[in-house]
């Protein structure tokens, strides 16, 4: 439980809109810039944030979709930065991508027996006569039937899609899975089911995730640390417990107070955050929450903070908190 | 819907294995099913007997003139009428569409191959790849085709066989900017992601994943490319680059008929007409195939 699966360091990617004659960039998207966490084995990691704050952009990376501009990805002790394209691709086996949309996720001309068995074929995981038995164990595993193995996605509901999805993720044994917001496209009454699956998946394999969701509230059960995001910037790591009963940042505390709470003793006033997120392209300068935050002070426009351990395992990016 | 759900029910209950059918069987079945399709077929068919079996059902050698027996309007000796030579029309009609198809085929073949590949690189691959690439591809555009063709003729001689290759490269551009516009297309779908993070190499990823969603384009192109290309072949048949004299082509046949329009309208109808059906068929064909290529409009 205690050694690190995966740790990122000062993981950056910018997307470079426009550029001049001389091919030099000059419009810059700072999409994620400069993130550092780890993730223990056995652990769900959840990564919260507001849309396009860089959520997706980091599991990306991580499954070798974006190369990342700066920054190192160590993975088991190497760092998947460093290695050849070819190389870098054998890691696909261990690192794994649950996508968002299970509508657009699945290959529409192919049948989902052909899906989940395609990974196992592609990396050469079993021999020929083995595939089918082990495509028919991963259909179990999600709960689908095996019958249903020679049907093409568009015959199926986005709750089943989403367990083809999550069956092809596992067909290659992964250690790792980044699951991208893997319920926000459901409808709410499958939502739950397809949580459970996921955290009984989580047990029966031994599983870590790095769980991405929009709101506090979705990665409650399913995580064991939260790390809270903001514009390309992670501003808190905490585990679960401590950073909802105690949370230090003045964004986590705007995030959590908008979770809407059943016990009406421990309500807390809701705080509504002015104006909107800015462009990534041209961040603030100083912390970059600071154009809505409420407890700004002097010289937090002018200075970013960056991550401290403000108690054993409680990460927090606020000059509010660092040593003065 | 009931009954689907029966059929489901009854499934599960005895957990029978759905019988795996083959895509190209539930394809040909699709077809089958459009009416339009099925004409096309019909009418290919019927031509690719007659390009096999032509020399059988000819009444006349389609080559032998008779200074004699020119301009005679079609009548039961000669079903089509003949030619300024004589020539029967009717038989060189059938000799001309042995020519006409296998000159359409390989011209599509070879600018549909290099056209994928091309436009595959380019698409997927994008960068300076993409740029060299579609550069040359402008500057082909650029150039009128028949005299692009003509160019290359002149650096490969003469001869139906030259030509065919000529009218193949020419043609490449098109391909090569729709299969590029269509894997740009569907090149950021998330499916395509997922194939890249399980692994696929770039090259099974453009054959697997992205060109079987982009097939329908490429076929309904290919389709009005062989149209084009017994089009082609006739022009630089009539610029006496195409098939060599007396061998009977119905792009040639056009041609050369061009001066008759008025005097004898039959030596350049019924070579229009067999164009016009070819043509007409691959298209019926195409639109069919488009559908049953598509599997949400197949399974109803
Ligand atoms: N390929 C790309 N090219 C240019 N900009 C991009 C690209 N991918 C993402 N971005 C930008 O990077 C920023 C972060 O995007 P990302 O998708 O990571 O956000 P997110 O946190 O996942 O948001 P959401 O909750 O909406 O999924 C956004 O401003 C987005 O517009
Ligand atoms: S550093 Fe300043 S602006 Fe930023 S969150 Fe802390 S108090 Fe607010
Ligand atoms: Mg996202």
């Amino acid at each position: 439980m205690s050694e690190a699966l995966v740790e990122v360091k000062n993981l950056k990617k910018h997307f470079t809109l426009e550029h001049d004659f001389f091919g030099r960039p000059t419009t810059v998207l700072k999409a994620v810039d400069g993130v550092s966490f780890q993730i223990k084995k056995g652990e769900a990691f959840g990564l919260v944030g507001e849309s396009g704050c860089g959520k997706t952009t980091i599991g990306k990376m991580l499954v070798n979709l974006y190369t990342p501009t700066d920054g190192q990805i160590v993975f088991e002790g190497t760092d998947l930065t460093k290695l050849s394209p070819a190389k870098r691709r054998e890691f696909c086996k261990d690192i794994q991508l649950i996508f968002q949309d299970p509508y657009a996720s699945l290959n529409p001309r192919m049948t989902i027996g052909d899906i989940i068995a395609e990974p196992i074929k592609i990396n050469n995981l079993l021999p020929k006569d083995q595939i089918e038995k082990r495509v028919t164990y991963l259909l179990n595993c999600v709960g689908l039937a095996n019958h249903q193995r020679n049907r093409y996605p568009h015959e199926f509901s986005g709750g089943q899609r989403q367990r083809v999805g999550i069956a092809r993720a596992l067909a290659v044994q992964p250690k790792l899975i980044v699951c991208d917001e893997p319920v926000s496209a459901l409808d709410v009454s499958i939502q739950a089911q397809v949580l459970n699956l996921l955290d009984e998946l989580k047990e029966e394999f031994g599983l870590t995730y790095l769980f991405i969701a929009h709101g506090l509230n979705v990665v409650k059960h399913i995580s064991d640390r939260v790390g809270v995001m903001y514009l390309g910037n992670l501003v808190e790591i905490a585990p679960k417990q401590e950073l909802y009963e105690n949370p230090l940042h003045p964004y986590t505390q705007a995030l959590l107070s908008a979770i809407p709470s059943v016990d009406p003793t421990k309500r807390k006033q809701r705080i509504i955050l002015s104006g909107d997120v800015p462009s990534p392209i041209n961040p603030p300068d100083g912390c970059r929450f600071c154009s809505r935050c409420f407890k700004k002070f002097d010289g937090c426009e002018s200075e970013n903070p960056v991550l401290r351990e403000v108690s054993p395992g409680h990460f927090v990016a606020c000059r509010l908190w660092q040593e003065k | 819907m009931t009954e689907m759900n029966e059929e489901k029910a009854i499934q599960s209950q005895t957990e029978v294995l759905e019988k795996p059918e083959s895509q190209v069987k539930e394809m040909w079945e699709a077809l089958l099913e459009n009416k339009a399709a099925v004409v096309g077929l019909v009418i290919i068919a019927f031509l690719v007997l007659v390009a096999i079996f032509g020399p059988l059902m000819m009444p006349y050698d389609p080559n032998a003139s008779n200074m004699g027996q020119s301009f005679q309007w079609p009548s039961a000796e000669h079903l089509f009428g003949t030619d300024q030579l004589g020539r029967d029309i009717f038989s060189r009609i059938i000799a001309g569409a042995r020519i006409s198809l296998s000159v359409g085929l390989a011209a599509v073949l070879i600018s549909l191959t290099i056209g994928v590949v091309l436009g595959s690189i380019a698409g997927y691959k994008g960068g300076w790849a993409d740029t060299v690439i579609m550069r040359i591809m402008d500057m082909m555009l650029a150039i009128p085709s028949i005299l692009l063709a003509i160019a290359f003729m002149a650096a490969l001689g003469k001869g139906i066989d030259k030509a065919v290759i000529a009218i193949g490269l020419v043609s490449i551009p098109e391909y090569a900017r729709i299969v590029r516009g269509c894997i740009l297309s569907v090149k950021e779908n998330d499916y395509v992601q997922a194939a890249r993070v399980i692994g696929n190499r770039s090259g099974r990823i453009i054959f697997r994943h992205i060109l079987p969603n982009v097939l329908s384009s490429i076929v309904v192109r290919a389709t009005l490319g062989i149209s084009t290309a017994v089009l082609d072949t006739a022009a630089l048949g009539f610029l006496g680059l195409g098939v060599q004299p007396p061998q009977a082509e119905w792009g040639d046949m056009l041609g050369r008929a061009r001066g008759f329009i008025f005097t004898a309208p039959y030596t350049l109808i019924f070579p229009g007409i067999a164009i016009t059906i070819t043509v007409l068929a691959f298209n019926l064909l195409g639109d069919g195939l488009r559908d049953a290529l598509d599997p949400k409009s197949r399974k109803k």
